[in-house]
């Protein structure tokens, strides 16, 4: 059974929600990232989201753009995130970590070359720029691997589409809560609910909501329609203002992603519609 | 013609793929939010195309506000000077506006409003694009954002406050190289969060399926008419075609028609910057490789972690660090030959046909006349070149002023 599997396995059983939490890799230099993905864990993460960091992330907002920028300031590649992956798994070998990123990077590295180097290590590839459409050969490859590919839904997408992303996904899907970039703030529940029960006519695979949710509030609003919730931009915001000093960058994101975290796991209202 | 050479031909016909592929290159690689207003666009496009009322609404634009046909200009005393080939100028500098851009704003602004948008966004380098689509906004009465890298617009001020008095908002983008390429990020942006009214006019060849297509097809009047004005000046086709390739736009249009007539020879001039050798350049097509940037797979200035590295070219609008889809396949295919002119041969031209034909050109185009001067020389004197002169250059005059010292 995959990580992503078991971990979403078990947290059904409990009857609860995952907290999946999202840094850019290299962010702000690639030897602080090891330590930051461990007080993710320590928080009550249940799967890491590691971005690579690419020169021109179309679907982000400025938040994770500067910190695209800062990682690609000490040449963070595709390599290095690997590296660091590699580094996570001597000391942790359950929680899921999932590579999130653009095409390009990983185009040059090789498809095939990056499925087999990450095998066992990532367990699965959300491409941001890699519709269905474009990613069969991707996807064959990363399955080959036992990597999951995770695709997004958007609150544009037709009843076709969202079956033709089911039969091709695994692992989770992501629900991209509005229209917009990351880091905006304009989600609007009664809508993300309509469009999850839409999906869910199509499939019983876990569905994870990103974009928009920035803490416990936003998190126990959405967490009643879904299986996850994913927390990006607001850890990332916390990296931005404390730079290097790991401290209180920690202390910070643990504090964060505790309270979040307690809110799903304790609010009556979420287990109860779930 | 060699079966190869045949099979080509027919190829070039039906590109792209119903998935907007021209060969490996194009596609359609954004994020899933964007693919259901691209298929809307898609479809939009496809009705439009065969809907006489739409088109003869593109032609009448055509005719009587852009002013085409654009004439074909024969070069009488650059070509004495030079002696060899007789050089021809398609005068797309003498387009409302002063550049190629606007057919191709006419014809996506029409579909903006077919599709009942009200808000239109663009990306802008030279500053030409986003005339071009401020213009037709304020024509259609449409609200226009123009999104611009910051240091663009530093340097084609001219064109910034042209954007302002014709009522669009200019927007400076500081992001990355705080140049076209982060302006085509920004509007990207702009367009998955607007989505519901705005329709995003991408300036070139380039973006998702199918942008690529409908450009072409908008700017394919260039190389229509070039093609009947060849015939009725000179009685035969051209033997040369020249165009610089940045995204590709003006190239594009005025090559596709002759794309059957691989007789005519077709070179796109790439800007070489400080020279291909110096890596300070604008030349994927010549020093790059296949990459996926802003929606498709094409040529790309990269580094090999896949980031997408910084360009140089003395013109904004040539400094872009990828490139029409179709240019890729047609490089591949060897159906257009690809070349560079460095920043100092183009200025060189700039001086020239200033000089010789009283013609300011754009330092786009400039790189298209440097090459022709190259090509002309090789040719004999029976032989014609047709170079698309594809936008004037009062919008560089103070460029060329500081580089050479002079205070305006």
């Amino acid at each position: 059974m995959s990580r992503i599997q078991a971990c979403f396995e078990q947290l059904a059983q409990n009857n609860k929600k995952a907290l999946i939490s999202y840094i850019t890799a290299g962010d702000p230099h690639p030897s602080n990232t090891l330590e930051i993905m461990h007080a993710l864990t320590d928080a009550g993460t249940d799967i890491i989201e590691l971005g690579i960091p690419f020169s021109d992330p179309m679907a982000d907002g400025p938040v994770i753009q500067l910190a695209c920028e800062r990682a690609l300031k000490h040449g963070t590649s595709l390599k290095d995130v690997i590296g660091i992956v590699k580094q996570f798994r001597q000391t942790n070998t359950t929680t899921p970590v999932v590579l999130m990123g653009y095409q390009n990077p990983i185009e040059i590295f090789g498809v095939e070359k990056f499925a087999e180097t990450v095998s066992g290590l990532v367990d699965g590839v959300i491409t941001v720029d890699l519709p269905p459409e474009e990613s069969q050969q991707a996807a064959s490859v990363y399955k080959q691997y036992d990597i999951d590919t995770i695709y997004l839904l958007a609150p544009t997408t037709s009843d076709q589409r969202i079956q033709m992303i089911t039969d091709l996904a695994s692992g989770f899907l992501y629900y991209v809560s509005f229209k917009g970039i990351t880091g905006a703030s304009q989600i609007d529940v009664n809508s993300v609910e309509a469009k999850i029960d839409q999906i869910r006519k199509h499939t019983d695979m876990p569905i994870a909501v990103g974009f928009g949710i920035k803490d416990a509030n936003t998190a126990k609003l959405v967490a009643g329609c879904c299986n996850a919730v994913v927390v990006g931009s607001a850890i990332v915001s916390i990296i931005a203002e404390h730079g290097k000093d790991m401290p209180a960058t920690t202390s910070e994101v643990k504090s964060l992603l505790r309270e979040i975290k307690d809110a799903l796991d304790n609010d009556e209202t979420i287990q109860n519609i779930a | 013609m060699s079966a190869n050479v045949k099979e080509n031909v027919m190829n070039a016909a039906i590109m792209p793929d119903e998935r907007g592929h021209f060969g490996v290159y194009g596609g359609r690689f954004v994020a899933e939010t964007l693919m259901t207003p691209l298929q809307e666009l898609e479809a939009e496009y496809a009705a439009s195309k065969v809907d006489p009322s739409f088109q003869k609404e593109f032609d009448d634009d055509l005719a009587h506000y852009v002013g085409r046909p654009s004439p074909l200009y024969f070069a009488q005393r650059l070509t004495k000077l030079w002696g060899g080939a007789k050089v021809y100028l398609k005068r797309e500098d003498l387009n409302h506006t002063g550049a190629h851009k606007i057919n191709n704003t006419i014809g996506q602004a029409l579909l903006a409003k077919r599709m009942g948008k009200t808000r239109i966004i663009a990306e802008t380098g030279a500053g030409q694009h986003g005339v071009a689509s401020a213009t037709i906004a304020a024509r259609l009465g449409l609200e226009c954002v123009v999104y611009m890298g910051a240091d663009d617009i530093q340097r084609q001020a001219p064109n910034v406050y042209r954007m302002r008095l014709l009522g669009a908002k200019v927007v400076p983008v500081t992001s990355g190289s705080r140049t076209l390429k982060d302006a085509l990020n920004e509007a990207l942006r702009d367009w998955v969060t607007n989505v519901d009214n705005t329709f995003y006019i991408i300036g070139t060849v380039a973006g998702p399926h199918p942008y690529p297509l409908l450009v072409r097809d908008f700017q394919t009047v260039i190389g229509r008419e070039a093609r009947e004005q060849s015939l009725d000046q000179t009685g035969k086709l051209p033997d040369a075609l020249v165009a610089c390739v940045g995204g590709g736009s003006n190239a594009i249009g005025l090559f596709h028609p002759f794309l059957p007539d691989a007789e005519v020879k077709k070179y796109g001039v790439e800007a070489g910057g400080d020279g291909v050798e110096t890596g300070r350049h604008s030349a994927p097509l010549n020093a790059g490789s296949p990459g996926v940037l802003h929606g498709n797979r094409t040529y790309l200035m990269e580094d090999n972690n896949g980031q997408i590295i910084e360009t140089h070219s003395i013109s904004a609008g040539l400094d872009y660090p990828g490139v029409g889809p179709e240019h890729s396949w047609l490089k591949d295919e060897g159906s257009v030959e690809y070349v560079t002119v460095t920043d100092d041969e183009a200025l060189a031209a700039f001086h020239q046909l200033t000089r010789i034909e009283g013609i300011i050109p754009a330092l786009e185009s400039s790189h298209a006349v440097a090459y022709t001067q190259k090509l002309a020389k090789t040719m004999d004197k029976e032989q014609t070149i047709i170079v698309n002169l594809s936008g004037r250059g009062d919008k560089d005059i103070n460029t060329v002023a500081r580089i050479e010292g002079i205070e305006l």
